[in-house]
């Protein structure tokens, strides 16, 4: 197993925002954990990435080792879990570039850089029309695929992403999903996404998860997802 | 006023606004990245010039003065520099790692008393390792007065000024041209998203403090050519006026903080000629020791128009991931 979560709890204050919950991804997997808002899907990723504190009791596994004992940069450079961020979060001051060499920080592998680059100009060709430009200035579509590129230089062994859908137009969304199927297939990344759009993540993963209110309430691959009639009510409108 | 009054002015103002720029970098760059007031910081421009002082006297002692001096003064001088920033840098990795580290999540208030009293330890420290006297700063180099049409220079004048120039132009090199730097604009920006692409925030931290102290005791050493003495309080009203300088600048702007610093120094050296005229052209009887007074109320109006600072740019909302 690539990732193990086991008991996962997280409190703002006096907010439960994830109340004990377990989920495993696999070595390639393309997993989802669908919610409403607030349902504490972001919390979730945010604790993978060590950015939230977690609870007595919580334990993460990743490729066993102890994802507890590591500080969030390290996170990255050394366990190559990569965030892409709710609101892409990019450093709007620096160019599209700066933001690509920025994600190699702590890269050891420096020799491969160029040949990343190149991997992200491929999958997103806009960026290397635009890799001068400041960040800031980019259209949603293109810091949406930025902040994936971004996140690609940092990381690949997986990837968490969080609501990658948000405010783009469907043709847009196709582009970043197919983007991310591709990564998924030629670089073996696995890949965590959460989403509000429920349709769209079920589609795109094999498994998924149900959060509601800081509990998993229902899990399974995507299909059975998909068909259980109160999934269709709740999440994809039928 | 004549062109060649003018200028020996400027060319005060200049020396008087390296010092003020130098000190500035360090606020500007810790609160760019860090939203933190370092307070402490016109002490180690004190502690920076004090450090001057030992390595100047120690490095004098082993190669001796005068005549019989083993190498030149110029070389002492740039010894005493880089060895003082080096050990300065490390009061600044102290400073941040004791003080301000722990206190990453506090209120940002509680931040910045922390800083005041780091100031005061250090001020209150020297007094009792050094007694508290004032103590004299070795002379390095020779001074020199040049008589350039008029306008005497000194040429103690133009280093302090090419000197702190090249740091300017160094850091600035440092910032726009190395990925360490580009971490530190990545981290003004939001600094919350930095450890997500794997920069150690703390590596980052720790080196712009060691940046800025490293300057504020290059300051230190060149005040101290200037004005050969040094007392345990000599931080404080450069500090405040420093910061000043760095929000006159605009949040975090390296380039704001260095021409607000020479700006300040202008300001402050021609409010005393201005006095004088106008008290002439009015028959007033202005004191110039009024200057601070009048200079500081110039500053408060160029703020009140420019509320950013000079390069400043609204506040982007730094919110909390």
């Amino acid at each position: 197993m690539l990732l193990e979560v086991e008991n996962l709890r997280v409190s703002y204050g006096q907010i439960k925002a994830l109340q004990g919950i377990s989920f495993t991804v696999d070595e390639g997997e393309i997993i989802t954990i669908i919610g409403a808002n607030g349902a504490g899907k972001s919390t979730a990723l945010r604790a993978i990435s060590r950015m939230v504190p977690v609870e007595e009791g919580s334990r993460m596994t990743y490729r066993d080792q102890d994802l507890l004992s590591f500080a969030p940069d390290k996170v990255v450079s050394r366990l190559g879990i990569s965030h892409v961020p709710e609101g892409r979060r990019l450093f709007g001051n620096l160019t599209v570039m700066e933001n690509l060499i920025l994600a190699c920080f702590a890269r050891k592998d420096r020799d491969r850089i160029p040949a990343d680059l190149k991997r992200v100009f491929n999958l997103f060709p806009r960026l290397q029309e635009r890799q001068e430009q400041k960040a800031g200035t980019l259209s949603g579509g293109e810091q949406q695929m930025l902040a994936i590129g971004r996140a690609f230089m940092s990381g690949r062994q997986m990837m968490l992403l969080d609501e990658p859908s948000m405010g783009l137009a469907p043709l847009l969304m196709l582009n970043v999903f197919e983007a991310l199927k591709e990564i998924n297939q030629q670089e073996g990344t696995s890949i965590l996404l959460v989403e509000q759009n429920a349709r769209l993540a079920l589609k795109f993963a094999q498994r998924g998860y149900v959060l509601e209110t800081g509990n998993l309430v229902l899990s399974g691959s995507s299909a059975e997802l998909m068909n259980n009639p109160e999934i269709k009510k709740a999440y994809l409108g039928a | 006023m004549s062109l060649n009054f003018f200028m020996q002015n400027l060319i005060n103002a200049l020396q008087w606004g390296s010092f003020y720029a130098l000190i500035a970098l360090g606020y500007s760059m810790v609160y760019s990245i860090l939203m933190l007031f370092n307070f402490a910081h016109g002490d180690i421009f004190m502690v920076g010039a004090y450090i001057g002082l030992g390595v100047a006297l120690l490095l004098l002692k082993i190669v001796g003065t005068g005549t019989a001096a083993l190498v030149p003064g110029w070389l002492v001088l740039v010894a005493t520099i880089l060895i003082s920033m080096f050990l300065t840098a490390f009061v600044g990795i102290i400073v941040e790692r004791v003080a301000y580290r722990p206190l990453r999540d506090a209120p940002r208030a509680s931040a910045a008393i922390t800083g005041l009293m780091v100031g005061i330890i250090l001020e209150t420290s020297n007094i009792l390792f050094l007694g508290g006297q004032r103590l004299a700063f070795p002379q390095l180099i020779q001074s020199q007065t040049y008589n350039i049409g008029g306008i005497f220079i000194t040429n103690k004048k133009i280093m302090i000024v090419i000197v702190s120039i090249a740091l300017m132009t160094a850091l600035h090199q440092f910032v726009t041209r190395t990925r360490w730097g580009m971490a530190m604009r990545a981290m003004a920006y939001d600094f919350v998203v930095v450890p997500l692409v794997g920069v150690p925030l703390n590596t980052i931290a720790v080196m712009t403090f060691a940046i800025g102290s490293a300057l504020a005791a290059a300051a230190g050493i060149l005040f101290g050519l200037a004005y050969p003495v040094l007392d345990p309080y000599m931080g404080v009203s450069f500090g405040w006026k420093a910061f000043v300088a760095a929000i006159l600048g605009g949040r975090g702007s390296i380039m704001g903080a260095c021409i607000a610093g020479f700006m300040l120094g202008f300001i402050e050296i021609m409010t005393v000629p201005g006095i004088q005229i106008l008290n002439r052209l009015f028959s007033l009887n202005i004191g110039s020791n009024l200057r601070d007074l009048i200079a500081y109320s110039i500053v408060l109006v160029i703020l009140v128009f420019r509320p950013h600072g000079l390069f400043g740019e609204p506040y982007s909302a730094k919110l909390r991931l």
